[in-house]
This record gives C-alpha cells, sequence and structure tokens, in this order.
C-alpha cells in the first residue's frame, strides 16, 4: 500500500512532465495521469482502511534527515476527495480550453498543483508541509492567471505576496519549532511540545501565515478578486481544494501536534473569526452581481463554519461526542469541497454559453441549460445545509456539540449563516427559472456538464446518505 | 559561546519583524517583494542560528539543508512575482 503513496505524488508529476513534453497530447496524458492519480487515491483509502495508519520513509532515509510520507483516515479522505475533485475538473477543463496554446500552458501547471495537494496531504514533517505549501501556491497562482485579463493579473499577483507573506510566517514558527524541540516530525512533536513561549509564538506564527492561506475572515481580502476571475476549472480547484489545504495544516497543528498547548481563549478567538467570515461572507454573496462572486465569498463563508468546531472541540472532553463533533468538521468540509467545484464548474459551463454570468440577467437559464441549472441547485442543497447533503450531517453535529457544550453564540450564527445562503441560492434559482421564455434551444453538453453534476450530486446525495464510514475512518489516526 | 548564538538568533528576530512592517506597510508592489526577501533572510538566519552547537563541534547539518531548500523556494518566488510585475507594467504602458 506504500506504492500507493508513492504513486500519488509520482503520477501527477510523471504527468506534468510528460505534458510540458508532449504538447500536441497533452489532454490524453493529463486525463491519463489523472486517472491513475485516481486509483492510487482509491487502493490508498483502501489499504488505509484495512491496515491503520501508514508510512514510508523515502529512499530508506531515517525520520529527520529524509522524507517521511505518512497517511492516516484524515489524509486519506482529504487525498481522495482531492482525487475526484481534480479528476472531474480535468474532465471539464478538456473542453473548456479550446485553443491548443492555453491547453499547453494549463496541463502542466495544473498536474503539478495536484501534485502538490498530494504531497502535502501526505507530508510527514513540518519542512516538507512548507515546501509543499509553497509548490502550491505557486502553481495556484500561475494557473490564476490564466484567466488572460489584467483583472486576473492583478489578483493573482495579490495572492502570491499574501502566499508568500503567509508561507513566510509558517516558515518562522517551523524554525521557532526546531529550535525549541529539535525535531520537526510530526508523529514526535505531540509528545515532546509543551506549552511555553517558545510553543505558543511558533503556534500564533504559523497559524497566522496559514489564516491567510486559508482565507479567513479578516485575512480573506484576496479571496473573492483571484477566485472570481480564475478560469472555471481553475476557480473549482482553488476554492475547494486549495485552501482546504491550509485548513488541514491549521486542524493537524490544533488538534494534534500542539493539543496540550492550544487554549480556549485562541480557541474562541478562532470560533469568532469564523462566526464573523459566516455572516460577513454570506452577506456579501448576497449582494454579489456575478455568479463568480457569489461563490468565491460562499467559499469565504464556508470555511467559517469549519472553525466554528474549534472551540467545540477544545470544550468537549476525548470521548464519543468529540469524535462526533470532529467527524462532522471533516464532513462539512468534504462536501463543501464537492460542492464548490461542481458549482464553479457549473457557472463556467453557463458563462460559456450564455456569455455572461451576471445574475440578474439568468432568466430562462432552466430553459436554456436544465442539467447544468439542476447541478447549482444541487450544490446550494449542500451549501444551504439541507438534507440528505453531507453538510446536514456536519452542520448537525456543530449545533450538537454547541448544545452539549453550552456555546449558543455558534448555534445562532450557523442558523443566520444558513439562511443567508438558502436566500443567495435562491435569489440565483430565482432567476435561472423566470418567466421570460429564453430564445435557444434547450442544450445539454455532456462533457461539460457531467463533471459539475456528479461531484454536486456527491456531496448532496452520496456523502449525506452513505457518510458513515467517514467517522470510521477518522478513528485511524497516525 | 552561548551569547553568540544568542546575538545571531535575535538579530534574526529583529530582521524578520523589519521585513514583516515593510511588507505590510509598503503600498509599492516592489518594496513588498523585496521585503518579504528581507523577513526570509531573517529566518534562514535564525535557522543558521539554530544549527550552532558550541566550539568545536561541528553544526547540525539539518537546518543548514533546510536553508539550502528554503532559498531555492524563495528565489523561485520572487521570481514568479516579478515575471507578474512586469507582464502588469507592460499592459499598463498600452493602456
Amino acid at each position: 500500500m506504500t506504492d500507493a503513496m508513492i504513486g500519488l505524488v509520482a503520477l501527477p508529476l510523471t504527468g506534468a512532465v510528460a505534458t510540458l513534453l508532449l504538447p500536441r497530447s497533452a489532454t490524453v496524458v493529463a486525463i491519463g495521469a489523472g486517472l491513475a492519480t485516481t486509483i492510487a487515491a482509491a487502493l490508498l483509502l483502501f489499504g488505509v482502511a484495512n491496515q491503520g495508519a501508514l508510512h514510508y520513509e523515502m529512499g530508506g532515509w531515517s525520520t529527520g534527515l529524509g522524507i517521511t510520507l505518512r497517511a492516516d483516515g484524515l489524509s486519506a479522505l482529504l487525498l481522495m476527495m482531492t482525487s475526484l475533485v481534480a479528476l472531474a475538473a480535468s474532465v471539464y477543463a478538456s473542453a473548456y480550453f479550446s485553443a491548443a496554446s492555453e491547453r499547453a500552458r494549463f496541463w502542466p501547471l495544473w498536474l503539478l498543483l495536484w501534485t502538490s495537494l498530494n504531497a502535502l496531504f501526505l507530508s510527514g514533517d513540518l519542512f516538507n508541509l512548507y515546501v509543499t505549501l509553497e509548490l502550491l501556491g505557486l502553481s495556484a497562482v500561475a494557473l490564476a492567471t490564466l484567466g488572460g485579463k489584467r483583472a486576473a493579473a492583478e489578483a493573482a499577483l495579490r495572492y502570491l505576496l499574501v502566499g508568500l507573506l503567509g508561507s513566510m510566517l509558517f516558515l518562522a514558527g517551523v524554525s521557532l519549532i526546531y529550535a525549541g524541540y529539535g525535531t520537526l516530525d510530526l508523529a514526535t512533536l505531540p509528545r515532546v511540545v509543551e506549552p511555553g513561549p517558545i510553543a505558543w509564538t511558533a503556534l500564533a506564527m504559523m497559524t497566522t501565515g496559514l489564516l491567510l492561506k486559508t482565507a479567513l475572515f479578516p485575512l480573506h481580502f484576496w479571496l473573492p478578486p483571484a477566485h472570481a476571475s480564475a478560469p472555471a476549472p481553475v476557480s473549482a480547484v482553488l476554492s475547494a481544494l486549495v485552501v482546504k489545504a491550509a485548513f488541514y495544516l491549521v486542524l493537524r497543528l490544533w488538534l494534534d501536534v500542539f493539543a496540550n498547548v492550544v487554549t480556549p481563549v485562541a480557541a474562541n478567538l478562532l470560533g469568532l473569526l469564523g462566526a464573523c467570515a459566516v455572516l460577513w461572507g454570506s452577506w456579501r454573496a448576497l449582494q454579489a452581481e456575478r455568479l463568480k462572486l457569489l461563490a468565491a465569498w460562499s467559499t469565504v463563508a464556508q470555511l467559517g463554519y469549519l472553525f466554528l468546531f474549534f472551540p467545540l472541540l477544545l470544550a468537549l472532553p476525548p470521548g464519543p461526542t468529540r469524535d462526533l463533533a470532529a467527524g462532522g468538521l471533516v464532513m462539512l468540509a468534504l462536501t463543501h469541497g464537492f460542492a464548490k467545484a461542481g458549482l464553479f464548474l457549473a457557472i463556467g459551463v453557463i458563462q460559456q454559453r450564455c456569455g455572461h454570468d451576471t445574475i440578474r440577467d439568468l432568466d430562462g437559464t432552466a430553459q436554456h441549460l436544465p442539467a447544468t441549472t439542476f447541478a447549482i441547485a444541487l450544490a446550494g442543497v449542500a451549501l444551504i445545509g439541507l438534507p440528505p447533503s453531507g453538510a446536514f450531517l456536519g452542520k448537525w453535529q456543530l449545533l450538537a456539540g454547541a448544545v452539549e457544550t453550552g456555546q449558543w453564540l455558534w448555534l445562532v450564527v450557523t442558523a443566520t449563516g444558513s439562511l443567508l445562503a438558502a436566500a443567495y441560492i435562491f435569489r440565483v434559482l430565482g432567476h435561472a427559472f423566470g418567466h421570460q421564455p429564453y430564445p435557444n434551444q434547450p442544450v445539454t453538453v455532456a462533457r461539460e456538464e457531467w463533471p459539475a453534476l456528479l461531484l454536486t450530486a456527491m456531496a448532496a446525495l452520496v456523502l449525506g446518505l452513505g457518510g458513515a464510514p467517514v467517522w470510521k475512518l477518522l478513528e485511524i489516526g497516525t | 559561546m552561548l551569547t553568540a548564538q544568542v546575538l545571531y538568533g535575535l538579530t534574526a528576530c529583529v530582521i524578520v519583524a523589519l521585513g514583516l512592517r515593510g511588507a505590510l506597510l509598503h503600498a509599492s508592489l516592489l518594496q513588498r517583494v523585496v521585503a518579504i526577501n528581507v523577513m526570509g533572510a531573517g529566518v534562514f538566519m535564525l535557522l543558521i542560528a539554530v544549527a550552532y552547537r558550541g566550539p568545536g563541534l561541528p553544526p547540525d547539518p539539518l537546518p543548514h539543508a533546510l536553508v539550502l531548500t528554503g532559498i531555492v523556494v524563495a528565489v523561485s518566488a520572487t521570481a514568479l512575482a516579478l515575471a507578474l510585475a512586469r507582464r502588469l507594467h507592460a499592459e499598463q504602458d498600452n493602456d
């Protein structure tokens, strides 16, 4: 099963080089590499489920000096989501980019992004995490510039500077950790880290850097322009996966590595920022004039929900209730990944078929593009958190945890945020089902519309109805 | 000489703080890119100070390896930032 771990990094990386060398058959090579990577992710998921957490020392170099790959339940789940989302977006991208020159520039960067995501989820020490964070940031910025317009370049440059600042803060924290404890290994650190000035400073610096990258309120300012001006398949992975990678690190640091350093006050601060993100992000999504901006602001809000879990997890004693809440957090993150990627792909179809994505002028889209409108509605079900979506299970655990620990504020925030989400989704659907008869015939374009439909169905139906294994897998720690 | 190590470590922290201040406060793009690099230099210096293990002893090789990797990453990131800035600049001239 360690072969699957190597494959998850090696396959997309080989694909990236191959698409660079063979620009003419880049699409075929890239889809092939994507399929192989997805199979590796599925093998790893089954491997972790059957054999428990896995680790592999590359080249036989021992931990500390060499690169260690690790996979537990959480990373296997995130790797599976990454592969499914990226594969669906790849299929869509093969139809989205029409010019050969665009495709030749897109595929190598795309597979590099995929490689760095996989490497990040598999990394077993803090320095490799820094390197993969930087690789992820660089490939994401380069992809975001492919929108071609001036606005895209400006947004990408701001995205790059914010990302660099974030990774420098993270690296400064990493050096403090090494100065204080002499190891960067994620498995050793929880045993040696003690509360004290070094741990607090390091955690504060690393967390600030990561919050910049995961765009938690008030550090979210760069996200809407960058995600809204990128090409549709790129927006999909930026919103669904790239911000989740930084969030995954916050989760690892706070619940795992620094578990005995984190204080309830600090967790409450994260929760409060999350609450502001939920309310402000949803409010701005409701005000948005363009669909892509709506989706980007909705990402700001949805990331906020994930941070509401931190004060609950800190307050709950270890045991089944806490495990349920932690599973709810991961379920919410997974559902958002699938739903948001599907939403951005569906918006891409509308933008290309109707020539715009202005919400006010969407009247008749339901007649013109029935399958895509259905995908947007499914994504809406997941974003609002209606049953049977995975987000419903996640929010249920959030509410249950809030009641259990008596933290009523998060309950109010979740309810308000969900109502606002319903408002911005129904605003779009209201226009799409508008009375104005659209002059064109209904269109269904399989290669463009299927990826969005499958991703949103995954979020709204599969995760909600068949999500129980998620909790089981999360019991498999490192 | 523990004091020399502490001196280097503290200087490194000051450099990080200066770079951070510059990155947050400067409006000009080039200044911000330089400030982020200054901050990086501070972090690298901190890592080099950490590697010191006492007089006559060989330094810890691991932080050195980290600094080398860090420099490669920082140079590539700076190159991308400058390339993007040039593209924006060229488009400004065309307008």
